[in-house]
């Protein structure tokens, strides 16, 4: 019989990937509803030491395939050490971040052992009370439809968005083992990391050898981080006639780096040449739909408006309470963004080195 | 080289919407286009024949208005194309889809086969690598560029902070990012050829004897969809004011926490 | 009686109407601010076949017809009419004429390069004495043993500023009524001794289209390239201008339905009084109208289009749909300018562009009242 939730933990050069940690936290909840335990696959070359780090963040179990085709990332060598260990260890569950790592071998492997996989999922429910609790919460459904849920259900229920984040979808996989989901990075929560924790580290061969490498690795390019186009950007921290110079700019960018966003800016910024045009928002320039928008300074003429109001998230910091962009915003600061933007990078970076994982 | 190009027709999907009453997707009036990286992966199969010559097939599973698709890869400069098309075909998860694919695709035979790196209304990413699987090649996804030289192709593969630069032996499966090619447009003369041409249309009868019936459509489908629904109308903001800086930046750090934007 | 695009016919108008957005609307303004045809942009669409698309494969166009050339100018017209009078000049008027008067030889080393992609064409008819009355034309063509000398000037040549063909004509007889002394000539723009091309010529609309006056000094034409009989270049360049006229409605169809594109787009997101223009009856009863008008304008032009491809007696087809057309465009421009008020009449929104670019469609290629002329001509009024 399938049983525990197995988390691919995804290591690069030795450093563990956030995403990993966070599958790790969730699948701890979904353990606890299954009362089952939680196994991490730790796969790489001269890993072996963060095992326990895995435990203290909320493994059961570690278990270690250490070879040296593992070292570099390809895909068969890695596909082929999973299938060892979900055909010998039959898990009920596996999470794989959905990187694209994980959305590279995830669906290899489910192939390979002919179950479902639902990809990127931002969900992931057993106890169907939970399920019913989110529905009524997040979603439009009406409540007959939420309430004739069969509450023994214990199948996983995976749910993601699709058409472009449009609509929302729920998948199971009722029929076949394991249960098999992606999981997009920076949803799930961060579990708390507790050094007195421990777990069982277990050495697994699943008989991988060099030659299970099916491409030649030539290369590992370091790129420089290219220029993003706007419209592609998740987040994005737009200026406008609040901003006053193109010196104004800067602490925008600064706060759009640590974002790991762009700036961009209302038509007055670029008319006043304080920016480029590839960078406006609105009906003269692009149409975005980020995740966040902080309009910064920016009023919130309706033909700016007609190019952001797509966005997920919008922060407004103004001085003028009564702007169109304040009603818009799902969180509007009356403040002075000169003393504000550059306060908010220092608490950012800071924040990000307290969660800094090795 | 024969190069096979797997494309799918997907709505232009930043129009589509739910219906609030019967929680199922509008798609009247949203224009069909060929998935991005589908395309994109077409232009490097074109640009590759123009370098070392052979053909270039397009094969597309979906219902029989996915045709136009088909025209318009042809019309851009593919050689030959085949619909896939069938009721049996129809609710196919990624598993069922990639079996079907497969078995067309060794009935047609190539040495390379490229698909998109996944479709903007899934976004699952996960029916090229599954047709390699049970094609029993290899695959490099997130192809960012590719070129071929003496039977093998280099392929420079993405993934967030870096790249890999590979070399796969043919016969393999490389899915496309966007970024791959900046697919050409249709030629005024190519459109005229698109319809002289015959799309080749596979039913299941076609098929049935390369895969195992049981194994796709709804019923051969892994996975199902449970529920689908939309996301619950915004609800309106708070307005802070009177706040110092510091509180401000407090109220915004709160903000991002909580939605896991830092 | 069919009023539906064949698959082939609506492929075609995804293509132009996508080329038309991506590559051609985010130039417009500048190239028209410049006064200056993007020359990348003409090189691109020559690479897609936009300039032969009516044209038989045997000589390298695409195999289309003129509905499908319709379709172009309209879609291109919708965000630039610039570009629609360079591709009609050439298609139309320039490669028209020798289509139906070249001989096999002429259409292979003539037409070939200009339907292909490789060459642009332009038309020299118009002087400065004479336009919808050729009495006073006053270039000439001179025998001198098998060649021809042309001397004269020819004003409003489109296209002659990239051209590199024209098709000019010259009196070859002045014993006789110029409608009867007329001669075509194809003479290559580029590499002529004694042809002069002029600064483009400073002008209300479709400004980043080329339009120069065109000098031949004792420019010498070898044989080869006189088009068709001597003595019927009238009767060529009439029978041009019948093909253009599709060409130019298909142009104001496109001019009006982009400008009421444009107000119905800021008509849903500008408000007044508390609600988007949109939504007030009086707007919406305009939009109406203005869309009937524009649809019935398309049918006459399709109804032309067709016509020519059946090889029936397109002519006063092509009149109405152009006299009726290039009104439509010139009401709808002028309603979209209004319906935006303050910013209609801004730079920074195109409408303003469009109603300047709309006005030449009621002038040339026959003036509205030569395009009545025609029409009642075929009347049998008397």
């Amino acid at each position: 019989m399938s049983k525990n939730i197995f988390v691919f933990v995804e290591q690069r050069g030795g450093s563990i990937q956030k995403v990993s940690l966070e599958l790790i936290g969730e699948a701890t909840r979904l353990a606890a509803d299954l009362d089952q335990e939680v196994v991490a696959v730790l796969m790489g070359h001269n890993i072996a030491d963060k095992a326990d780090m895995l435990c203290q963040y909320g493994a059961n179990e570690v278990l270690v395939l250490d070879h040296p085709v593992l070292a570099e990332y390809t895909t068969e060598p890695y596909v082929k050490g999973m299938e060892y260990v979900i055909r010998h260890y039959e898990p009920n569950i596996v999470l794989f971040g959905a990187s694209s790592i994980g959305r590279d071998m995830a669906p290899r492997i489910a192939g390979r052992i002919h179950t479902g996989l639902t990809a990127d999922c931002t969900r992931l429910d057993v106890d169907v009370e939970k399920y019913q609790a989110y529905l009524r919460s997040a979603t439009s459904l009406p409540e007959d439809r939420i309430a004739k849920l069969d509450t023994a259900d214990r199948n996983l229920k995976m749910t993601r968005p699709a058409f472009g984040g449009n609509v929302m979808a729920t998948i199971i996989c009722p029929n076949y083992r394991p249960q098999m989901a992606t999981v997009r990075p920076g949803v799930m929560e961060m579990p708390q990391r507790d050094p007195a924790r421990q777990g069982k580290v277990t050495p697994v061969d699943a008989g991988l050898s060099m030659d299970d490498r099916n491409v030649e690795l030539l290369e590992v390019v370091h790129d420089d981080k290219k220029s993003v186009d706007i419209t592609e950007a998740k987040v994005l921290v737009s200026g406008g006639r609040g901003v006053g110079s193109a010196e104004g700019y800067e602490p925008l960018r600064e706060l759009a780096s640590v974002l790991g966003g762009e700036v961009a800016s209302s038509r007055i910024g670029v008319d006043s040449g304080w920016i480029e045009k590839d960078r406006q928002v609105g009906q003269t320039g692009k149409t975005v739909h980020p995740d966040l928008y902080v309009a910064c300074g920016i009023s919130g003429a309706i033909q700016h408006l007609a190019g952001m109001e797509g966005s997920e998230f919008v922060i407004a910091i103004n001085k003028d309470e009564t702007c169109p962009m304040m009603k818009l915003a799902d969180l509007g600061i009356v403040g002075d963004l000169h003393a504000i933007v550059p306060k908010l990078t220092e608490a950012i970076k800071a924040y990000k080195a307290a969660q800094k994982v090795d | 080289m024969k190069i096979v190009v797997c494309i799918k027709q997907v709505p232009d999907t930043a129009e589509v919407k739910l219906d609030p009453k019967t929680n199922t997707l509008i798609r009247e009036g949203v224009p069909s286009i060929i998935n991005h990286d589908d395309k994109a992966g077409l232009e490097a199969a074109l640009r590759l024949r123009e370098q070392v010559g052979g053909t270039v097939t397009v094969v597309c599973m979906g219902p029989p208005q996915a045709d136009v698709a088909l025209r318009e890869a042809l019309a851009m400069g593919a050689d030959e194309a085949y619909l896939l098309s069938a009721r049996e075909f129809g609710g196919s998860d990624t598993y069922a889809t990639a079996t079907i694919i497969a078995a067309a695709l060794k009935k047609i035979g190539f040495d390379l086969v490229i698909t998109g790196r996944q479709a903007i209304d899934g976004d699952t990413a996960q029916v090229g690598p599954q047709i390699a699987e049970q094609l029993g090649v290899p695959q490099v996804s997130y192809a960012e560029e590719l070129s071929v030289a003496d039977g093998s192709v280099v392929v420079k593969r993405q993934f967030e902070d870096q790249a890999h630069l590979l070399k796969v032996q043919l016969p393999c499966l490389v899915t496309a990012l966007s970024e791959l090619d900046e697919p050409r447009y249709m030629s005024t003369w190519g459109i005229v050829d698109a319809y002289g041409k015959d799309v080749t249309v596979w039913g299941f009868e076609d098929l049935k004897d390369a895969l195992n019936p049981e194994w796709i459509g709804l019923k051969g489908s892994p996975t199902n969809v449970f529920m689908s629904f939309g996301k619950q109308a915004k609800a309106a903001g708070a307005v802070l004011k009177g706040l110092s800086a510091d509180e401000a930046v407090a109220a915004i750090m709160d903000k991002l926490i909580q939605r896991h934007i830092i | 009686m069919d009023f539906q695009l064949s698959k082939m016919h609506l492929l075609q108008q995804e293509l132009f109407r996508k080329f038309a957005e991506t590559e051609i609307r985010p130039l417009a303004k500048e190239m028209d601010e410049k006064e200056e045809y993007d020359l990348d942009l003409l090189a691109k669409m020559q690479r897609y076949g936009f300039f032969g698309i009516p044209y038989s494969r045997q000589y390298g166009g695409a195999g289309a017809d003129t509905l499908a050339y319709t379709l172009c100018m309209e879609e291109v017209s919708k965000v630039d009419a610039s570009t629609g009078i360079t591709i009609s000049v050439h298609t139309s008027l320039c490669c028209s004429c020798i289509n139906n008067y070249g001989t096999e030889e002429q259409k292979q080393k003539f037409l070939r390069p200009l339907v292909d992609g490789s060459q642009i064409g332009s038309f020299g008819l118009t002087e400065t004495n004479a336009g919808s009355d050729v009495q006073g034309a006053q270039t000439v063509a001179v025998k001198d043993g098998e060649d021809w000398i042309l001397n004269g000037s020819k004003i409003f040549t489109t296209n002659s500023g990239f051209a590199d063909v024209c098709i000019v004509f010259a009196l070859t007889d002045r014993t006789v009524p110029a409608a009867k002394g007329l001669t075509a000539f194809i003479v290559d723009l580029k590499h002529t001794p004694g042809v002069t091309v002029s600064e483009n010529i400073e002008r209300m609309g479709i400004r980043a289209a080329s339009n120069c006056i065109v000098t031949y000094d004792n420019v010498r034409v070898t044989p080869d390239r006189v088009l068709g009989p001597v003595g019927k270049g009238f009767k060529i360049a009439m029978g041009a201008l019948d093909c253009g006229r599709i060409g130019i409605a298909a142009q104001a169809v496109g001019i009006a339905q982009g400008a009421l594109n444009e107000a119905i787009k800021y008509g849903k997101e500008r408000k007044q009084f508390g609600k988007p223009i949109n939504s007030f009856q009086n707007t919406q009863f305009k939009m109406a109208e203005m869309q009937t008008k524009i649809d019935a304008a398309r049918l006459m032009t399709w109804r032309a289009a067709i016509a020519e491809d059946q090889h029936q007696n397109f002519g006063p087809l092509a009149a109405m749909a152009k006299l009726f057309a290039s009104d439509v465009a010139n009401e709808v421009c002028r309603f979209a300018v209004q319906a935006m008020g303050g910013y209609g009449y801004c730079r920074e929104y195109p409408v303003e562009r469009m109603l300047r670019d709309a006005k030449i469609t009621e002038i040339y290629e026959g003036t509205s009242e030569v395009m009545k002329m025609v029409i009642s001509g075929s009347m049998k009024l008397k």
